[in-house]
């Protein structure tokens, strides 16, 4: 199958310059993108196997233990499946998620917020889609965590994801927020989308038919990454 | 009212934020003993076919300040043109060439550098062939979406002049943006690529 990748919607995703998120005003190009169909080199991409994927790669709660302890906080299970904008799934996608421990402490040598570090919780976490587009992990629910824009600006719960589709055009950086946190409504990195409906698409779902009884609490967590068009008409090269 | 296309919205983009190396080099940061290696560090192999170059830039924001905490991937293609990729359908690519690299800038003065091979010719959709090219993304802190650019090698005069990417940008003067200078250094050529984000002398984004 052949065909372009469609074009991203730039009034969905946030624009480069949003000045309420400081650090964009210098590290925002001024002049436009060029716009032009994907080529070859963008409708490929790396794939990564299943074999790259250790059993503790997406169990945040163990694959740090340090001393065979379990890190702390509200333990969750999170999980969603990748998918194009044909709806279709997206198999054998490598999808990445770091984030702060339960207290919004980041494991980083960077990062000095006075909560503390937990001796148990690295943060990272990676998964491969199933046959169905299916990923899911264990962590705890991270903290909010207070960070030097405003002056007394909080990112809401989030966990940042990394996804690799089947093409380089696919590549999507993203963070997942928590249903019913009010704090997502007054972020300035949330604010930058400036959609409504586009920030809810971030938010997931507690899901209490996931969640395990008496263990962990479960979030749906659906990504959807670009889709392709198709060929319609075999003689017309560009697709339709 | 029309019918409804049945399409999904792309999820938006969010920032990488400053600690985007926990996800994608925890070993870089320090977090050990999750998985053994970070992804994506090293490109070339000794079975790797090509002629062996060196692509190395600093990344600077709009006040001429390097930016340390970006993170920088490429794509490319082998020596012949083919990509290591399912997606690839024109013929067999290099096994010993991934084809995607990605590293952390340093923290002393963000610069990158990737050794790997000058990547052989792809066609354009129309057919006529691009000049080699290395496909550029870098995300960050302060980046809401990640951003695309490509490559070129200083040293193929002929092809950049007729590369169907370059001659579609409206400003001649900006193509220059893309196309890094050769040096040699140590017997191997080194291509030397700036990606400033802003102002005087911006590199050119795409939106592809």
């Amino acid at each position: 199958m052949s065909g372009s990748y469609f074009q991203r919607d730039r009034d969905w995703h946030p624009p480069a310059l949003t000045p309420g998120y400081k650090t964009s005003i210098l590290r925002s190009p001024r002049n436009a993108p060029l716009s032009l169909p994907t080529t070859l080199s963008e409708e490929t991409g790396p794939v990564f196997g299943h074999d790259l994927i250790g059993a503790l790669d997406n169990d945040l709660i163990r694959n740090f233990s340090r001393d065979g302890g379990e890190a702390i906080g509200q333990r969750i299970v999170v999980y969603g499946r990748v998918l194009d904008e044909n709806a279709r799934p997206v198999p054998g996608a490598l999808v990445e998620f770091w984030q702060a421990n339960a207290g919004g402490r980041y494991r980083h040598k960077k990062e000095s917020y006075l909560a503390a570090i937990d001796p148990n919780f690295g943060g990272c976490g990676r998964a491969v889609t199933d046959a169905e587009g299916r990923y899911s992990f264990r962590t705890v629910k991270p903290g909010a965590y207070p960070w030097p824009n405003g002056v007394n600006d909080w990112r809401p719960a989030h966990i940042h994801f990394s996804v690799f589709g089947h093409a380089f055009a696919q590549r999507l950086i993203t963070q997942m927020y928590f249903e019913g946190d009010p704090m997502i409504w007054q972020c300035p990195i949330v604010k930058t989308i400036p959609d409504r409906a586009a920030i809810e698409q971030l938010v997931a779902a507690l899901d209490r038919n996931a969640t395990i009884p008496m263990d962990s609490l479960a979030y749906k967590f659906d990504i959807v990454l670009r889709g392709r068009r198709s060929t319609m008409f075999e003689n017309r090269m560009e697709g339709n | 009212m029309a019918q409804r296309l049945d399409y999904l919205k792309e999820s938006p983009s969010q920032t990488a934020g400053p600690y985007v190396h926990i996800g994608t080099n925890p070993n870089w940061v320090e977090i050990t003993g999750v998985w053994k290696d970070d992804l994506g560090l090293v490109i070339v192999g000794p079975d790797t076919k090509g002629e062996r170059v060196i692509l190395e830039g600093q990344v600077t924001d709009g006040a001429g300040s390097p930016v340390r905490d970006a993170l920088v991937e490429i794509w490319q293609a082998d020596a012949q043109g083919f990509h290591n990729s399912p997606a690839e359908t024109r013929g067999q690519a290099d096994p010993a060439f991934a084809g995607w690299a990605r590293q952390p800038l340093s923290e002393t003065d963000g610069t990158f550098r990737f050794e790997t091979i000058r990547p052989g010719r792809v066609p354009y959709p129309d057919g006529r062939l691009q000049a080699p090219h290395v496909t550029v993304w870098i995300v960050a802190r302060g980046i809401n979406l990640g951003l695309h650019t490509r490559l070129y090698f200083g040293d193929e005069v002929e092809a950049n002049a007729a590369d169907p990417l370059l001659n579609r940008i409206p400003e001649p003067a900006r193509r220059a943006t893309l196309i890094a200078p050769r040096t040699e250094r140590d017997g191997l050529p080194v291509f030397r690529f700036d990606i400033r984000l802003q102002g005087e002398n911006e590199t050119v984004f795409l939106d592809m």
